[in-house]
């Protein structure tokens, strides 16, 4: 009985849990990365035990892919030395760990996944419980298939009625950060439901999970149901439901009154309606990330890029979640489109969203985004400046060369 | 006498620790990149047992442990802000970095004006003013007395949260 947390943590631990309570629980999978990953074999070494399970523990190297500097080759040596000494089974390089988690099956409705990456909370699109940690926290997962948790309480979040053409899930999102701001989850958990939610595919409620670290929320779950049982291809998902849950908030939304919704540099709750931003000249555009990198953003962009070229002002860098997306979109000729748009393409993987690799800000550039993060410094300079967006917008402003509106265009 | 450097809301750990520069797992060459654009005096100028003062929703985004690293390393005692992002106080926590929660103290306090902690009490002094920090979770507390989460994993194993919570 409870919310959708509760009711995992419920069926997880064989007896009713409720909000406040502090649990010591086994989790599914733990995940690191190229970054977070070597402080967690570091720290996991300190403990000094055997691995807890070697088929259970996830590595994937995607934050700096393939390795650009000495230093990150370092980084990738010392997770790879690890993988071969304890037999790690699952070690990928082909995409964001948080795409591949998904795709790779790890996550099931009703499961519990930790991962050292903030937007770990992204597998509660299909109704898991999934968080994200520290290298150290992640590190004790390693050794002892457990960690603790502060069960949270939850914000229910309705999306009413149904999401207008041109108006996508990072909107929504967006417009959540917006009322509530940059800390207006933190510790808590967040259930996405409603209509809108009801009728969006898996891949549109990844982006609002995925986002749901972003106003500080702890998880993001949704309800798994037919939209679940389809993507997984499995009649064998549990039943999950919140029954007579207290929740510490209700939040409704208008899906249909909503614009395009921009995060304004330099902070994430700074929002605004598209109409306020227009006309903002760009030096890059990324079109990528954990949030909107899958096959169906791509399909977004390859529609406004055909036949088009993107705007000599502007470099724009496409970047597909994982190889299967990449693969996927060569088969349907997107990868040819961005590239007769004039497009660069890049290996799957986290791409320019955290600075590290290529794509690079240099003082004063400014960028459009389809990524979650848009502090100051996080795509190179920190005089660079960083706005968010949905994938439609990404693709008219690179055809603008500066913030535009895809409505419209044909 | 310590001081404090005082920063302002959202202070990111991109903000902390830029991505280009954690991309290593010594503590000193983190500890040297410190807010290295954000307050790019700030390495050079803190000086061991130097507090950090943060405004609402300290050490936000990325879960990267290499924040909480680099402040260690580069000399702070403790950060007290307003509040903090979930990640980075357990973060912080885990590896031994004080972090003190107290709304009262920031419209009270400039930068480099002096301070001295109680960490186990949460007690603070600012020039004679005295402010209370919250009382830290007893997760957090047994963490803590042992030094750091690996500390108590491997001395006490989960027994030790177990029975505090």
């Amino acid at each position: 009985m409870g919310t959708l947390t509760e009711e995992i943590f419920s069926r997880r631990l064989g007896r009713p849990v409720h909000a406040g309570e502090i649990v010591v629980a086994p989790v599914d999978y733990a995940m690191a990365h190229d970054v977070t990953g070597p402080l967690a074999i570091e720290a996991f070494r300190k403990l000094e035990v055997p691995l807890w399970d070697p088929e259970r523990v996830i590595m994937v190297f995607d934050h700096i892919l393939p390795a650009n500097t000495v230093a990150s080759a370092g980084l990738h040596k010392i997770v790879r030395d690890f993988a071969d000494e304890y037999g790690v089974t699952h070690v990928f390089q082909e995409g964001i760990c948080h795409q591949l988690m998904v795709e790779k099956g790890f996550i099931r409705p009703g499961g519990i996944v930790v991962g050292a990456d903030s937007h770990s909370t992204t597998y509660g699109a299909l109704g898991c419980f999934s968080a994200g940690f520290g290298s150290t926290d992640i590190a004790v997962t390693f050794a002892t298939g457990r960690t603790w948790f502060r069960i949270p309480e939850t914000i229910r979040i309705n999306l009413r009625g149904a999401l207008p053409p041109g108006i996508f899930p990072k909107d929504l999102a967006l417009k959540v950060i917006r009322m509530l701001g940059a800390e207006g989850a933190n510790y808590l958990a967040v259930e996405w439901g409603g209509e809108a939610v009801e009728a969006m595919r898996v891949d549109e409620r990844l982006t609002l999970a995925n986002l749901t670290v972003d106003f500080g929320g702890k998880a993001g779950l949704c309800e798994p149901d037919e939209q679940t049982r389809r993507y997984l291809g499995d009649a064998d998902v549990v039943d999950l439901h919140p029954v007579r849950p207290e929740y510490r908030s209700v939040i409704e939304v208008d899906a249909e009154s909503l614009e395009p919704q921009i995060a304004c540099p330099p902070a994430i709750d700074n929002v605004q309606d598209l109409s306020m931003v227009e006309g903002t000249l760009l030096d890059e555009v990324f079109v990528g990330s954990c949030a909107n990198g899958r096959i169906e953003d791509l399909a977004i962009v390859a529609d406004y890029f055909r036949g088009r070229q993107v705007h000599p002002r502007t470099r724009t860098i496409v970047v597909p979640a994982s190889k299967q997306i990449y693969m996927e979109a060569l088969a349907r000729g997107y990868i040819q489109t961005f590239m007769e748009s004039g497009a660069l393409v890049m290996n799957a993987g986290c791409g320019p969203c955290l600075g590290r690799q290529h794509g690079v800000l240099g003082p004063g550039e400014r960028a459009l985004s389809t990524s979650n993060r848009n502090y100051a410094g996080r795509m190179g300079s920190a005089q660079a400046e960083i706005y968010l967006a949905n994938p439609a917008v990404a693709a008219a402003s690179a055809l603008a060369g500066m913030i535009a509106d895809p409505r419209g265009i044909n | 006498m310590a001081r404090i450097f005082k920063f302002g809301d959202g202070i990111s750990t991109d903000a902390i620790i830029p991505g280009r520069y954690n991309v290593t797992t010594d503590p000193a060459a983190l500890g040297k990149a410190c807010f290295i654009e954000a307050r790019p005096d700030f390495a050079t100028g803190v000086q061991s047992g130097d507090v950090i003062v943060g405004g609402r929703n300290f050490g936000c985004g990325s879960s990267r442990e290499h924040a909480p690293m680099a402040i260690k390393a580069a000399g702070v005692q403790a950060v007290v802000a307003r509040s903090f992002a979930r990640i980075f106080y357990r973060n912080a926590i885990n590896i031994g970095l004080p972090v003190i929660q107290c709304d009262a103290i920031y419209d009270a306090v400039g930068d480099g004006d002096p301070i001295s902690i109680d960490i186990r009490s949460g007690g603070i002094d600012v020039d004679g003013k005295m402010f209370q920090g919250e009382t830290p979770g007893p997760v957090a507390v047994a963490i803590m007395e042992a030094g750091t989460l690996v500390d108590l994993i491997k001395t006490r194993g989960w027994a030790a949260i177990e029975e505090v919570s």
